[in-house]
């Protein structure tokens, strides 16, 4: 496994050291495939089960889910295990003004369900953020159940019933996109089965695939954004040493609330997008489970790299689909999957390169410091 | 620029490779024709999970009543196939839109539960694939104008009402209390019950699912010392609860619905079980001796909560393929105006797909085993 | 609000009762984070197993109606399987998902993953329990294995019998054997880990590991002891919570063990009489919501007291200090 990821890390050198027009064009081209995967029905890749394209909604959906806690977690230091609380608020908002209680069009119940988890961000860690460490992480697995607990309960909310009938994206119909069928390895288009683009229809996921990842690649951007300005050093000087991050001007409460609003924003976008692409939601969407896969995500994947937990949401949202041959077995497998990767890469699939320096560094400082003692 | 064509290679070589295959190829899609035979019909609801057991019971009733007329039909036969939400509103709409791309299959015993079709049946019926469900009770679900809908089981409105008549009428109890679990048919199902009580409700309470300490509601049912007490939910719960009333002390009558109708209750209650009632919109296994015995030989056990509404259902879809009723509309008008005498009841639908004939049966707890008692009209 | 006040005393020891079976299985957290600093999220699948343990060993036995002489001898051989394999477990889990991890000197929250990987591990074997009758067509052990994942129930039934009365509520034998039991057992392990060498390492360990380990303090050792005292607890709690609830079931685990860390957290994780009086008070909270709005509110009554206690008090009610109160 760890050939895999310096592979990968390897590539992505590779990659940085090229002439800048290459660079994009290659990166035009990884785009483009990855926008036309369920087009393409790559035959190992693809599910037999279950839609592909449902899949990899899912999967675009949870890698951006990954990307907010990412923030929380892997940039701010906070551990938060009740994260699908604002998943869960999101697509209540959405679910509430564009159907329980309100006939707004979605374009509009989205900016509406992103701020309403920021400010439910803020408000939950205005006062629970001075709690440090693991009390944090039980104080938001608290949060996480409440809000389930009064979605259950608020017939104001639909209670267990949930709410139905969630409005999708506008349309444009402008044109179909045949799929490809694979036998063996040779690939042929299927004219019997298209996608049409742009048509947002309770029957194919695609379209609302293609509109989530195109959200995830600019939240990428705005995250590389805002992790290279003075707000991810300040994220990143608090979570290494929050008191020395003090003294040293930064106000770290401020700035932890700032992880935790904008995390929760994400989260928030993503559960509105999961409302719209489900048109149904009900609270038995978001259990407690949720909250430790979603931590599972971002750790599997290397705390603090973006493509890392981008990698490993969609590999983990993934594998259960592909493998559902393997029916009741596939838990056990994962939870075992979960254990080996802690004990045989510790770092995630991707730790991100700040940690791969900051290691080398401890290791040249212990040697020092060694060297010291010895002599 | 050695590095660009190295890791450019492979990225060019497929995409080439792809652009051969779709210039030498045409339509593989539409393989139209040829005899109506391997046809099949989907299961779907959980296998795997939390709620497994009930979508087991639902499969293998499906399951009989397609090898049975396999038996029968050997030059053309029907397959299987299922599709395991895992219960999982969020699941659902994947596997049903893999369901509905699948032309050989022309019918979906299913969706198992009322959330999860709310998520799955606007699919179903977008691509005219038809379903009966042998499980989703939730009323609300015939009021869409889903075309493809169909349920084989009397809703939460009609089992509601003799729920709360067995009360009245025939336990004769001047007051009882109603809890709920809370989910969406265990709440709405007491939410019936509490309307046609009125004022005769002694007291109401909501636990939740999964709760296992219930000495809250215990406390406050024996507080109400009302005479029976009305539980909307599952076995699951519905067993933790009558056992940790008994322990406490109470001996009013326990009643449920259908959701509690199954072994499991008897098995985890013990002795705490004996004399509770159980309603149900089915008919006793006695009046179809037949379907019991055969499914005992195949699965070694008794038919279990919704097994033979599924095999009800099963028969429906194997009736009209062998009829060659098999393209959606065909199908749903051959569903529209079917009328066979089947194991739970006289199966025949209305226009919003909900059975024409339903009869309330109420089954009581008697010797560890849950025999009927009376219709309850 | 009527009803709060009428049954007061039925609520509050009938909380109080469930609440031991929390302080119990937050001892296990507490312990853990003291010395490790590590949520042992995999601690409730200890839980999980002890109670499936003493189910099966009483369904050997042939337990059924029992009373007298008989019900203690029942009593003492379902606890003593319970912590048996509790214990057992618990050592299995550090052995395999923790100390390879401490071996590398790995980050935190890694520890966290393999700790919900093997909570994930423990509770789908348990799952999928039925698979060796399919394998070995041993149709003798369906009761044992059959139904995977349904309730599987407590053999042992003990008529209740009311024993004394606390103003007006007639306390239950229940009642008694789980509070009296779960307080004795408490007491024993605050005294060892007071008084005792072990508990002087225990304590060490906690304070200053570094320290401990110049002082000749067995680190391994220690820790090896304080899961081995965890699952011990478990075990005990899945005796209680068996005779209280009356079944069991493969997930029974993954809620209590919310309950019970919350508990922990809320006496002061780390503070072996804060899990009992965290335990103690969650259990009465949940009762006294359940009659002021309803059984269906109880859980958030519990996570908002939670929240609000954490608010004024940041390290819990007694603060963490299984060796002292640290900074």
């Amino acid at each position: 496994m760890s050939t895999v990821s310096t592979t990968l890390h390897r590539v992505g050198d590779r990659f940085r050291s090229l002439p800048r027009p290459a660079k994009l064009a290659l990166a035009v081209l990884a785009v483009l495939l990855v926008y036309l995967l369920p087009i393409i029905n790559p035959p190992l890749i693809t599910t037999t089960d279950s839609d592909f394209g449902a899949v990899l909604f899912s999967c675009a959906m949870y890698a951006l889910v990954a990307i907010g806690l990412n923030i929380v977690i892997g940039y701010a230091g906070l551990l938060d295990l009740g994260y699908i609380g604002f998943f869960a608020v999101g697509a209540f908002t959405v679910g509430v003004l564009g159907s329980q209680h309100g006939k707004l069009p979605l374009l509009l119940c989205i900016p509406a369900a992103m701020a309403v988890t920021m400010v439910s961000g803020v408000l939950l860690g205005a006062p629970t953020l001075r709690v440090r460490g693991d009390y944090l992480a039980i104080v938001t697995l608290g949060f996480g159940e409440i809000i389930r607990l009064v979605l259950v309960n608020t017939n104001w909310l639909g209670a267990s019933r949930g709410i139905s009938n969630i409005p999708s994206p506008p349309s444009i119909d402008l044109f179909g996109v045949p799929h490809l069928v694979w036998n063996g390895a040779v690939a042929s288009i299927d004219l019997g089965n298209e996608t049409r683009f742009l048509q947002f229809s309770v029957t194919d996921s695609i379209p609302f695939y293609w509109l989530t990842l195109t959200i995830v690649l600019v939240v990428l951007f705005l995250d590389w954004l805002m992790q290279n300005s003075r707000v991810g050093r300040a994220w990143e000087a608090t979570r290494e040493d929050e008191d020395a991050a003090e003294l040293m001007g930064v106000p770290t409460f401020r700035f932890k609330l700032l992880a935790f609003a904008t995390g929760a924003a994400i989260g928030g976008l993503s559960g509105a997008l999961f409302a719209t692409k489900q048109a149904f939601i009900n609270p038995d969407n978001f259990t407690i489970i949720y909250s430790v896969l979603f931590v599972a995500m971002v750790v599997v994947g290397g705390q603090g790299n973006r493509w890392g937990v981008v990698l490993a949401a969609a590999l983990l949202t993934w594998a259960p689909e592909k493998f559902r041959f393997l029916s009741d077995a596939r838990f056990l497998l994962f939870g075992m999957a979960l254990m080996a990767l802690a004990i045989f890469r510790p770092q995630g699939l991707l730790p991100p390169r700040r940690t791969v320096r900051a290691k080398q560094a401890d290791e040249e400082t212990e040697v020092l410091e060694e060297g010291v003692a010895h002599a | 620029m050695r590095s660009v064509f190295k890791i450019g290679a492979p990225l060019v070589a497929a995409a080439l490779a792809l652009s051969a295959c779709g210039g030498t190829t045409n339509d593989a899609g539409s393989s139209g024709g040829g005899k109506a035979c391997d046809l099949k019909i989907g299961f779907f609801g959980a296998l795997t999970g939390d709620a497994a057991n009930l979508g087991i019971n639902i499969k293998n009733g499906a399951e009989l009543a397609v090898s049975q007329y396999n038996e029968k039909n050997a030059d053309c036969k029907v397959t299987l196939t299922s599709f395991d939400s895992q219960g999982d509103p969020a699941i659902a709409p994947g596997l049903a839109q893999k369901a509905v791309a699948d032309k050989k299959l022309v019918g979906i015993v299913g969706p198992a539960f009322s959330g999860e079709s709310k998520a799955a049946d606007p699919i179903f019926d977008k691509a005219g694939l038809n379903i009966i469900s042998a499980s989703a009770t939730n009323p609300a679900l015939s009021e869409n104008g889903w075309k493809t809908f169909h349920r084989i089981l009397g809703n939460d409105a009609t089992q509601g009402p003799a729920a709360a008549k067995y009360i009245k009428e025939i336990l004769k109890a001047p007051k009882a209390y109603v809890v709920d679990d809370s989910s969406e048919y265990g709440k709405g199902l007491a939410d019936i019950v509490r309307k046609d009580l009125g004022s005769m409700v002694a007291g109401s309470d909501a636990i939740q699912q999964k709760q296992t300490d219930f000495s809250g509601t215990v406390t406050k049912v024996t507080a109400s010392k009302a005479p029976a007490i009305f539980f909307g939910g599952y076995y699951a719960e519905a067993a933790l609860l009558v056992k940790q009333l008994r322990a406490a002390g109470y001996n009013g009558t326990f009643v449920a619905a259908d959701g509690v109708k199954d072994d499991g209750f008897i098995k985890a209650a013990g002795s705490a079980s004996e004399g509770a009632i159980v309603t149900c919109p089915c008919l006793p296994p006695d009046k179809a001796p037949e379907f019991a015995t055969a499914y005992k030989k195949a699965y070694s056990s008794d038919p279990a909560t919704y097994s033979a509404e599924a095999y009800d259902a099963a028969n429906v879809f194997l009736a009209a393929i062998k009829a060659g009723k098999t393209s959606s509309a065909d199908m749903t008008s051959f569903i529209g105006s079917y009328s066979q005498q089947g194991v739970t009841k006289n199966v025949k639908f209305d226009a919003k797909g909900e059975p024409a004939e339903v009869s309330v049966w109420a089954y009581k707890v008697k010797g560890g085993k849950i025999v009927p008692d009376q219709e309850i009209k | 609000m009527d009803l709060l006040l009428t049954h007061f005393w039925e609520l509050t020891i009938t909380g109080l009762a469930i609440g031991a079976v929390y302080s119990l299985v937050a001892l296990g957290y507490t312990l853990v984070y003291g010395v490790l600093r590590l949520i042992n999220f995999a601690h409730s699948e200890v839980f999980m197993w002890g109670s499936f343990a003493a189910v099966w060993v009483l369904m050997a036995a042939g337990a059924g109606k029992a009373s007298g002489l008989g019900l203690a001898g029942y009593l003492i051989l379902g606890l003593v399987a319970a912590m048996a394999v509790s214990a057992i477990v618990a050592l299995l889990l550090e052995f395999v998902a923790y100390r390879p991890l401490r071996k590398r000197n790995s980050p935190p929250l890694i520890a966290l993953i393999s700790a919900i990987g093997a909570s994930f591990t423990l509770s789908e074997l348990m799952g999928l329990r039925d698979k060796p009758l399919k394998w070995f067509n041993a149709s003798g052990l369906q009761d044992y294995l059959g139904r995977p994942r349904e309730n599987l129930p407590f053999p042992l039934q003990v008529e209740t019998k009311r024993l004394f009365y606390v103003f007006n509520y007639h306390v239950s034998n229940i009642d008694v054997i789980v509070l009296v039991s779960a307080i004795v057992m408490m007491v024993i392990l605050d005294q060892f880990i007071k008084r005792s060498r072990l508990g002087r390492g225990i304590r060490a360990v906690a304070q200053d590991p570094e320290a401990a380990a110049l002082m000749g303090v067995n680190r391994d050792r220690v820790i090896r002891l304080t899961f081995l005292i965890g699952g011990l607890m478990a075990g005990a709690a899945a005796m209680m919570y068996l005779l209280k609830i009356g079944v069991t079931r493969y997930n029974a685990g993954f809620i209590l063990g919310v309950k019970a860390f919350t508990a922990a957290v809320l006496g002061g994780i780390g503070n072996l009489r804060g899990a009992l009086l965290g335990g103690f008070i969650l259990g009465v909270a949940e009762n006294y919501g359940s009659a002021l709005f309803g059984s269906n509110w109880k859980d958030v009554v519990a996570f908002v007291l939670l929240v609000v206690i954490l608010l004024f008090r940041p390290t819990g009610l007694l603060g963490e200090s299984l060796g002292k109160a640290r900074a």
